[in-house]
């Protein structure tokens, strides 16, 4: 298996900040919305560059989401920013009416989202965001990998029209995208090419099913590894191509079983292409706290769990 | 234009009302003859706006945003007979793959329309987004919303009130259609507002009153709130109702919020209505 070069090791929050940044400095119609998390949405530049065109909401999530509703009118751009549990399950009402039904051009980015966050603990570690935002009809929904895709995404997103949910995270984990590299809404990235098994990871566990498919690798098993950054639009032709090829499939996502990247690839096996697939993903519980890399172990979504749920996936073939 | 002329067009207003509501046996009556007066005044008579030309982001013109979205039939009684559409499409209410939807949306693209409705709570918000944007724009024109005083129990309506206090947003011109009823009965009884003209001047608001069925009230208050905009603090209005005004057997009662007459009653609405610009 080909070596990753590593670019460094940052959060993929910061990613975001560093997008945004660029776009209040290349896009005068994009506008920023943060519910008093400027420093944890890493929102300080923009802020600090752009004045006029950030606006300080206050603890106030559901009046943010509607009033970002309502600066579209008029041709902004609005990026709201705060944790991803306060991004959806605290505002849905607001992002179905005014947001998703409406056809507005809001981008809601989402940080500390998972398990993740660590110490908070559970009222804040959202594992349900991925379901609730795909559901919707018209929205877009985006999990990237690391820093620099995160950036990239930020960027992406102010150019594409209509409601997007852009999820990402406060731990520290490598770079592994190169700065360079192209990011299309809807386009998932084959990392490593193999024949026996195709892993589907998005966010933080795609570095996990790197580590994953070197383990693998050194046991003689070729492992063709997918970053699935969009949940939505998915991108099916990749998920089949890949696993007419190699006849099973595990899904790894740091986020709940039910209604995730995981489901999402099952109804694409379940209506073109049956093939034994195993989930690495939280298994319909709470978190709780603990560090960010402590809850991915308890919790089963770290490199042990997606070497075995493929080895498993193997035996079913 | 002149208040004799206002009436005859809220009469057809009212007209359509009980006929878009009996045809399909379902919409909200009450409310829509509450407001029949204020929203023929407010587009006839107030605001600056291209019914012939809609475009979403409406760069030059005032706005308006029905919040208590369940009283779209006033709303597109009212859309129509300004030009929005053809008041043909009226008799499409409520029925399948219609523009104009139970609740107000924008996915069926009804000109007219900037953003759905129904869900209670959020239209505030969105009016103070879409207002402040206008600043941004050097746009002068004035952003107009409406609201049902029970609404005022969502507490989105208090953080959209903080929010656009605090950062003066003294373009828009908010309006609580204040008739004093609810589904489950008078507002004062379910869930008391308390002192409604306190709270929002408390909230740092500039705060008038009207009555909503006097068109030289409505014209002088009107007035009175452009005058107060632009001095760095939103204006709202509350203003005096009554739930099914015009229909004698309406008028005054929360039993009419959600219900449709049926074919006798309309014939009995009807006849207390007079048909002014013909019937769609």
């Amino acid at each position: 298996m080909k070596d990753f070069e590593i670019f460094g090791n940052k959060d993929t929050r910061s990613g975001f900040g560093e997008g945004l940044a660029e776009l209040g400095r290349t896009n005068k119609d994009v506008v920023a919305l943060c519910a008093d998390l400027t420093g944890s949405l890493k929102m300080d530049a923009f802020l600090k560059e752009n004045p006029e065109r950030f606006f300080q909401m206050g603890i106030a999530e559901a009046n943010m989401m509607s009033v970002a509703a309502g600066m579209t009118i008029g041709g902004k751009i609005p990026f709201t920013g705060t944790f991803a549990n306060f991004s959806t399950g605290r505002v849905y009402d607001q992002i179905r009416q005014s947001i998703a039904y409406s056809q507005k051009n809001v981008k809601i980015c989402a940080s500390h989202a998972g398990l993740t966050l660590g110490e908070d603990g559970a009222t804040h570690q959202i594992l349900e965001d991925i379901g609730m935002m795909k559901m919707l009809p018209n929205m877009t929904v985006i999990v990237p990998a690391d820093f620099n895709q995160t950036k990239q995404a930020t960027l992406a997103i102010a150019k594409h029209v209509g409601p997007v949910y852009l999820r990402f995270g406060r731990p520290v984990m490598p770079i592994f995208v190169p700065a360079d590299a192209d990011f299309v809404i809807g386009k998932a990235d084959v990392l490593i090419e193999g024949t026996d098994l195709t892993i589907i990871a998005c966010g933080h566990l795609v570095w996990k099913s790197i580590e994953a498919a070197k383990i693998l690798s050194e046991q003689g098993i070729s492992v063709e590894l997918i970053n699935m950054h969009t949940i939505k639009p998915l991108d099916v032709q990749a998920i089949l191509k890949s696993v007419q090829k190699t006849k099973c499939v595990v899904t790894a996502e740091e986020h709940m079983m039910n209604g995730g990247l995981g489901d999402s690839v099952a109804q694409v096996l379940a209506q073109n292409f049956l093939a034994p697939q195993e989930y690495v993903a939280v298994n319909d519980s709470f978190g709780e706290s603990g560090t960010p890399m402590e809850l991915m172990t308890k919790y089963g979504i770290d490199t042990q769990n997606v070497v075995d749920a493929a080895l498993k996936a193997i035996g079913r073939k | 234009m002149e208040r004799i002329e206002l009436e005859r067009v809220a009469s057809q207003v009212r007209r359509d009302i009980v006929r878009m509501v009996a045809g399909v046996n379902s919409g909200h009556p009450g409310g829509s003859l509450g407001c029949a007066d204020f929203l023929t005044f407010l587009y006839f008579d107030v605001m600056k706006h291209n019914p012939k030309n809609f475009t979403m982001d409406g760069i030059g013109e005032d706005l308006f945003f029905l919040s208590n979205g369940h009283i779209s039939p006033v709303w597109y009684s009212v859309l129509a007979r300004s030009g929005y559409f053809p008041v043909a499409d009226l008799g499409t209410f409520r029925k399948l793959s219609s523009k104009l939807q139970g609740h107000p949306s924008t996915d069926k693209k009804l000109p007219g329309i900037r953003m759905a409705s129904g869900s209670l709570g959020q239209g505030l918000s969105v009016a103070i987004g879409a207002a402040q944007v206008k600043k941004m724009n050097k746009d002068a024109s004035f952003v107009y919303c409406l609201h049902g005083d029970g609404e005022l129990q969502e507490g989105q309506i208090w953080e959209a009130a903080m929010y656009a206090a605090a950062n003066n947003v003294d373009n828009i011109i908010a309006t609580i259609d204040y008739n004093g009823r609810q589904i489950d009965g008078d507002v004062e009884d379910v869930l008391s507002l308390g002192n409604l003209h306190d709270k929002w001047q408390a909230f740092g608001w500039s705060v008038l009153e009207m009555d909503g069925h006097n068109f030289n009230d409505m014209n002088n208050v009107m007035q009175k709130a452009q005058s107060l905009c632009e001095n760095g603090k939103p204006v709202v209005i509350i203003m005096k109702t009554e739930m099914g005004q015009g229909v004698d057997f309406m008028v005054g009662s929360h039993k009419w919020h959600g219900v449709a007459p049926n074919p006798e009653q309309l014939v009995n609405a009807l006849s207390q209505l007079e048909e002014t610009l013909g019937d769609y």
